[in-house]
């Protein structure tokens, strides 16, 4: 695809907000999650873009490399995420982040 | 117009509309759904951009495994329904005004910034992005962070169990 590099990087700065909105205004646990799953796809996308930019150069395959150390990170990270929504449910009997406050003063 | 330059147009909407749809599915499962159009569209992308290892890892590990996760995890639990609308009223207008002004400012310095005047970007190798070529980059000079990644997956895994366990098992 020949298409400015700049141009994907947009696109991924787009998603990346779009992940940003979906944490600010949903209240769903898990949608909040799978919003955060947006933002580190997004920030993917520009390592992907950057690396096509930078080619044929040998050191841009590491933007490459970089991204599937992240994928691995993200699987660890929602492993254990979803197995704290489990846990948040089981004693709240809900996922709605509103009830969540049980540290308030 | 270029064929490219549709082609990047047709996938970045459908990425951009799928995305909004997550945002403003009422049902979870619905949610989950059109992140995982988003994530296909995504490795779409990884294609074009010469990275074909990377898409084949978002489709399996992203669209499959952690997608199907959310899925169970989301129809086990049964909470897929949920007001839109929160108990601060004034929280949607303001969360919709800063993350314009985040994607404005994001654009602009995108399109200022020297990564935005490069404009025709040279052919790469038919050998870039390959499985081969990043297995050996992995093989050989991360061999280190590679190994941590396995340690990190294990410690996740022991960590997920941990917190999953049934503590009430003792005293039935």
């Amino acid at each position: 695809m020949n298409v400015p590099a700049s141009y994907v990087i947009a696109l991924s700065g787009v998603l990346f907000t779009l992940g940003v909105l979906g944490v600010l205004i949903r209240r769903n646990a898990i949608v909040i999650f799978m919003s955060i799953e947006l933002m580190l796809n997004s920030a993917n996308l520009a390592l992907v873009g950057f690396a096509r930019s930078m080619g044929p150069a040998a050191e841009a395959l590491r933007g490459q490399v970089f991204v599937f150390f992240v994928i691995a990170v993200a699987a660890a990270e929602v492993a254990v995420g979803l197995a704290l929504i489990v846990a948040i449910f089981r004693s709240k009997e809900s996922i709605d982040i509103d009830l969540v406050n049980s540290l308030r003063g | 117009m270029t064929t490219d330059l549709a082609l990047f147009i047709g996938l970045a909407l459908i990425a951009i509309v799928s995305a909004v749809s997550m945002l403003v599915s009422r049902n979870a499962v619905y949610s989950a759904l059109f992140l995982v159009l988003n994530f296909l569209t995504v490795a779409m992308f990884y294609l074009l951009l010469h990275a074909a290892f990377i898409a084949m890892v978002q489709i399996t590990v992203y669209a499959g495994a952690i997608m199907v996760l959310f899925l169970f995890v989301i129809m086990l639990l049964g909470t897929e329904r949920e007001e839109i609308g929160g108990s601060i009223r004034w929280q949607m207008p303001v969360a919709i005004v800063l993350a314009v002004g985040l994607a404005a400012e994001l654009v602009i310095v995108i399109f200022r910034s020297a990564a935005g005047v490069q404009g025709q970007i040279a052919a790469l190798p038919e050998s870039f992005g390959s499985p081969a070529s990043i297995g050996r980059l992995l093989f050989s000079e991360y061999l280190v962070p590679f190994e941590a990644v396995s340690i990190l997956l294990l410690v996740a895994m022991i960590g997920t169990i941990v917190l999953t366990l049934n503590k009430g098992k003792e005293s039935r």
